[in-house]
């Protein structure tokens, strides 16, 4: 950033929404409560699989305090909900995109679709009725598993998608890969599994909508990350409402993790229904619902080959991968096993040469979509898997094979679309290998032999494409929306600033982030700026939050729109100071005449420009209001190395993590005290994953086995060790900001650096692979199998 | 949740006269009942509440056995002096259940008469060979577990206390299901005044049960090492998500061990 700034960036400046959180004012969807309201169930599939013959509502309608009930049938005119992204097979054939009802019409396909709408008085009474809706179901056999879905004879979920393929998508060069492998000194294969997961963001999806009859518009709260790309799908593609017709607020929301971007079936058919009944309606999902019908994470089955020369250098990678798109296409499903995995299968290497293909799979499942890290750490998984075998293999040490074969000169174009505009991967792996103190590894492993412990050290070193996205290759790659970001300064006349952005804060910040870089740029106390979001009424735009892409672009369209108030500040001050407007230098919140003690501060230039006497009124508009779209010219790479020790007790098989250290390179940094707790999440996200997580449907009937709590692992505090961090800086090229996003990378490199420690932990005893997660009876098994194969 | 009656008894009898009347249910801490209400699993008509039961309430000494009474929370015996003193696995096993919300309204009682094939508390009465005092009469540890969630009690039977004899040793380790946190396999184990060797396990099968070959083996020789020898038949046992029947049996022998080596 330039000198005009003070020294407010780079603070840990104490989060300005956590007096709101900490003392229970905060507003969520669920908070909202409007006059006259009623309350909405959604009759859910009990079946993963099945037509429905009938459907009789008589009885619900009848009964105690309904409104109303609406199946499938009745919403005529009602499009399905759309998909954001077109991947096109390989055979140049667009992918497959069979309807996607907002209620279910003629058959469910995973358990917890949507099969009718019951509005009641009181939520009760809404449940009370759905229980009376008589549905009669001929039951089909279901598929779960996506391998198994492609097989001959597997239930054929859509008529639209023969044999249950959405579409197969490859990138890279399959000709130079095969040229390759068939030099290479050695060649390392991996099968591996990423494990489906649940979201699980501790607020529920909510909504609440509302039709008003005198001007013939709709509002909705929603737990949304993009309320501008909820509007702009629900109206156009889905309802056919005009846009300007409906009104989106997402107001306090917690945490999204990107289960809360996609347009779900449940608000769609709540505002269609809020016309028809003529008062609002009002749904909060139960836990239990939140785990079958949020959009689901992973889930990809996969078959890695790396080769290598003698000396350790990649020479090429191919990669084959299934993926699960669950039962329906959800909003970006498409790209994220795509656009935002086989991209980054390069990792920190020079890996010359790379192929990815990949199958797109329907089950009989919920809908998987992005969930923080979409498609980076799948990749992540495999190329930090492999890296790790072959290191095993070629007996080369952990960091050496990853050093041997690091990028070290940038920009770089990787065989697989992306160019990495900046980096300094020894940087981070050489702070990574000092916190975790990999030099006094050997002692702490010996010791705890002593004990009968196994200690195991992993590593992973990750890249990320953030800062989604330039939209004119998004729009190449299929793309169907833009990807820029809206930001709007509002001086007001007493010199206080509103900011609208059209990034949305659902747990990062953002309103003090944001707001920093605003009191620093106009030299302004951080209490005079307000940070307004998640409201298409009052931002004018915005394309949201999801994939680390906040500061990067929704923070540079700020930084675009300070620059305009202040250039036009000059234009006010110059006019003030009788001076030319190219002399008017602007520092520490004051415009001056170069050279000179001549000086107008921020504030009385405000009040200028809003009580124009003294103003060039012939030359210049009144008011201090400045607008600014930043579409990014490239993406940014976050990367960073990550090293995990764990301890295994082979009595019990129990992992526990005796260290985690992680070494990141996030570009320059506003808040480090935000960045550290966005580590610390990622970080057990990804930990949850490797350690605890796993969805589990089971393979006959299709139910949910991991529906509640009781049976899905979600990580604790105590499960965690106390994080080690640090940070290094290069920063990003191509914006303001230097900046390239944090949100992720927790998430996205300790999956595999956990992984790698327990199988460096399980090496001893001969244990070669295991997926995740790593639970105490899959590492105990193991243990078994390898020394009943002894 | 369905819609229910609310009663809250005042004397045991009243409680009993109140459940025969409405047939409902008795509610302690609610933390197993209210959950599966929630969940539309459970419908009682009417609830009784329990809490305002004095003679329900209390922890004491009678003779060499330590008397709690059904309506103790969890954490009350955690942190009582008396029960850290006469049988301190008790607090131990009592502070390992659950989270403080929990255990801060959990009873005695209602673990018991909940009877989860995962809950702690079974283990301690089968092992220490407690008594269950219901408003009606006393049963031995033995008689009172039937079988998976299933109890000796009568529909308005009211568990009163529990009395627990005081043994030379006991300790009680368990192997929390990654996901539930309840039992995926609790061992508790007892040498009785009598010097009679008790091993009791929840969470490994259908309902809480005697490690009969463990029981026999620490008879013998009070060791882990004696108690880690045994191989436990892995036949009958739950295979879940969580733990394969061959897993748990292996760990009710790893559990057994720790809690003999807890014994000190
Ligand atoms: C998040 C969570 C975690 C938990 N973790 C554990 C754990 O790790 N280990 C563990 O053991 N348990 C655990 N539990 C269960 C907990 O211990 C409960 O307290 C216990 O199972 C039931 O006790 P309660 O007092 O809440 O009974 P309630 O839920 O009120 O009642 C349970 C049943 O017992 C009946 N009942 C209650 N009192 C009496 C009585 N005096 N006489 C006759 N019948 C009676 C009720 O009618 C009902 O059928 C957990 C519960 C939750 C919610």
């Amino acid at each position: 950033m330039g000198a005009n700034e003070t020294g407010i960036i780079g603070q840990s400046v104490r989060r300005k929404e956590d007096a709101r959180f900490l003392t229970g004012a905060g507003q969520y969807t669920d908070d909202v409560t409007l006059p006259n309201q009623t309350h909405a169930y959604f009759l859910r599939s009990p079946h993963a699989h099945a037509k429905i013959r009938s459907i009789d509502t008589s009885k619900a309608k009848a009964a105690p305090g309904v409104v109303a009930v609406y199946t499938g049938a009745d919403l005529e005119g009602v499009n399905g909900l759309p998909c954001g992204w077109l991947i096109t097979s390989v055979d140049g054939t667009p992918m497959k995109e069979p309807p996607h009802p907002v209620l279910a019409k003629g058959k469910v396909r995973y358990v917890g679709d949507h099969v009718a709408l019951v509005v009641a008085e009181t939520r009760s009474q809404a449940k009370d009725a759905s229980e009376l809706i008589e549905v009669d179901y001929d039951v089909l056999p279901a598929v779960v598993n996506p391998v198994d879905a492609l097989k001959p004879g597997a239930p054929q979920i859509h008529d639209e998608a023969p044999g249950n393929k959405c579409y197969t998508w490859s990138i890279g060069d399959k000709a130079a890969v095969d040229a390759a492998f068939a030099k290479a000194a050695h060649v390392t294969k991996l099968d591996l599994v990423n494990n489906r997961l649940i979201p699980n963001a501790i607020e529920p999806r909510a909504a609440v909508a509302s039709y008003s009859r005198a001007d013939e518009s709709y509002t909705l709260y929603v737990t949304s990350q993009n309320p501008h790309v909820e509007r702009l799908l629900m109206t156009a593609f889905v309802l056919g409402l005009p846009e300007h017709k409906l009104r989106v607020i997402a107001p306090d929301v917690g945490g999204g993790f990107g289960s809360k971007i996609y347009l779900y079936a449940e608000e769609t058919a709540m505002v269609w229904a809020s016309k028809r009944v003529n008062r609002p309606i009002k749904w909060a999902a139960e836990r239990s619902e939140s785990f079958v019908s949020d959009a689901h994470g992973r889930d990809h089955v996969t078959h890695a080959e790396l080769a290598l020369d003698k000396d350790g250098k990649f020479l090429a990678m191919r990669v084959r991968t299934t993926a699960a798109m669950g039962a329906y296409l959800s909003t970006f499903a498409s790209c994220i096993p795509t656009i935002l995995y086989a991209t980054l299968l390069a990792g920190q290497y020079t890996t010359p040469a790379i192929h990815c293909e990949v199958t797109a799979v329907f089950t009989n499942t919920a809908p998987v979509d992005a969930y923080r890290g979409a498609g980076r750490p799948e990749a992540t998984y495999v190329v930090e898997r492999i890296v790790r075998e072959a290191g095993v293999e070629m007996g080369i040490a952990q960091d050496e094979i990853r050093r041997r074969n690091f990028i070290r000169s940038f920009p770089y174009q990787t065989p697989v679309a992306l160019n990495y505009d900046i980096g300094d991967y020894d940087q981070t792996l050489a702070g990574a290998n000092e916190l975790a103190d990999v030099k006094g590894f050997p002692a702490r492993r010996a010791e705890a032999a002593k004990r009968g412990k196994l200690r195991g050290l992993g590593y992973a070193s990750y890249i990320e494409a953030c800062g989604l996205a330039p939209s004119n290759v998004a729009g190449a790659l299929g793309a169907r929306a833009g990807l820029f970001e809206a930001g709007q300064v509002r001086v007001h006349p007493t010199g206080s600033v509103t900011v609208f952005t059209g990034s949305h804060s659902h747990g990062q910040g953002h309103e003090t982030t944001f707001a920093q870089i605003v009191a620093s740029k106009l030299g302004i106390p951080i209490e005079n700026v307000d940070i307004v979001h998640g409201d298409t009424g009052r931002v004018l735009f915005g394309m949201g939050t999801y994939g680390s892409r906040s500061l990067a672009v929704g923070g540079t369209a700020i930084v675009k729109a300070l620059d305009k108030v202040v250039a036009k500040g000059k234009k006010i001050a110059a006019h003030l100071l009788e001076a030319a407007e190219t002399d008017i230098e602007f520092e520490d919140g004051k415009f001056s005449v170069a050279g000179t003690d001549r000086s107008k501060t921020f504030g009385e230039i405000a009040l200028t420009a809003y009580v124009p006497h003294n103003y060039p009124l012939d030359k210049l508009e009144p008011g201090l209001d400045e607008t600014a779209f930043y579409d990014p010219t490239n993406f940014t790479y976050p990367a960073g190395t990550h090293i995990c020790e764990v301890e295994i007790d082979p009595d019990t098989g129990v992992v526990d993590i005796a260290g985690f250290s992680a070494c990141d390179d996030f570009g320059n940094i506003i808040n480090p005290m935000i960045v550290e707790g966005q580590v610390h999440g990622g970080l057990a996200q990804g930990i949850g994953q490797a350690l605890l997580e796993s969805c589990v449907y089971d393979p006959e009937s299709g139910q949910l086995l991991t529906g509640s709590y009781m049976d899905y692992a979600m990580p604790r505090a105590d499960d965690m060790p106390s994080f080690k961090v640090s940070t290094r800086v290069t920063p990003c090229t191509h914006n303001p900001l230097g900046a390239k996003g944090c949100g992720e990378a927790g998430a996205i490199g300790s999956p595999a650096a956990l992984m790698n420690a327990v199988l460096d932990a399980l090496a001893p005893l001969g244990v070669k692979h295991l997926d995740m997660p790593a639970s105490p009876q899959r590492v105990w098994h193991a243990i078994q199998s390898a020394k009943a194969a002894a | 949740m369905y819609e229910v009656e609310y009663q809250r008894a005042k004397t045991v009898a009243d409680a009993a006269a109140l459940l025969a009347k409405t047939g409902g249910k008795p509610l302690a801490g609610g933390q197993s009942l209210i959950a599966a209400m929630k969940l539309r699993l459970a419908q009682p008509g009417t609830l009784v509440d329990l809490s305002g039961i004095a003679d329900l309430q209390g922890i004491r000494r009678e003779g060499d056995a330590l008397v709690i009474g059904a309506m103790t929370r969890h954490a009350d015996i955690a942190s009582s002096t008396e029960v850290k003193r006469a049988i301190p696995a008790l607090a131990a096993l009592a502070e390992g259940i659950g989270d403080r919300q929990v255990r801060n309204m959990g009873t005695l009682g209602g673990a018991l008469a909940n009877n989860d094939p995962a809950a702690d508390w079974p283990a301690a009465v089968l092992a220490l060979n407690a008594t269950v005092v219901t408003g009606k009469r006393r049963l031995a540890a033995g008689d009172f577990f039937k079988g998976m969630y299933e109890t000796a009690l009568a529909a308005d039977e009211i568990i009163t206390a529990v009395s627990f004899p005081s043994p030379r040793k006991a300790a009680y380790a368990k192997f929390p299901n990654p996901a539930s946190r309840f039992a995926l396999v609790g061992v508790f184990v007892a040498q009785l005044a009598d010097g009679s060797v008790r091993v009791a396990v929840t969470g490994a099968a259908p309902a809480v049960f005697r490690a009969t070959g463990i029981e026999a083996a620490l008879a013998k020789r009070f060791t882990a090492d004696a108690a880690k020898a045994v191989k436990v038949d892995a036949s009958g046992l739950n295979a879940d998500l969580h733990a394969t029947a061959a897993y748990r049996a292996h760990l009710v022998s790893v559990m057994a061990s720790r809690a003999v080596a807890a014994c000190g």
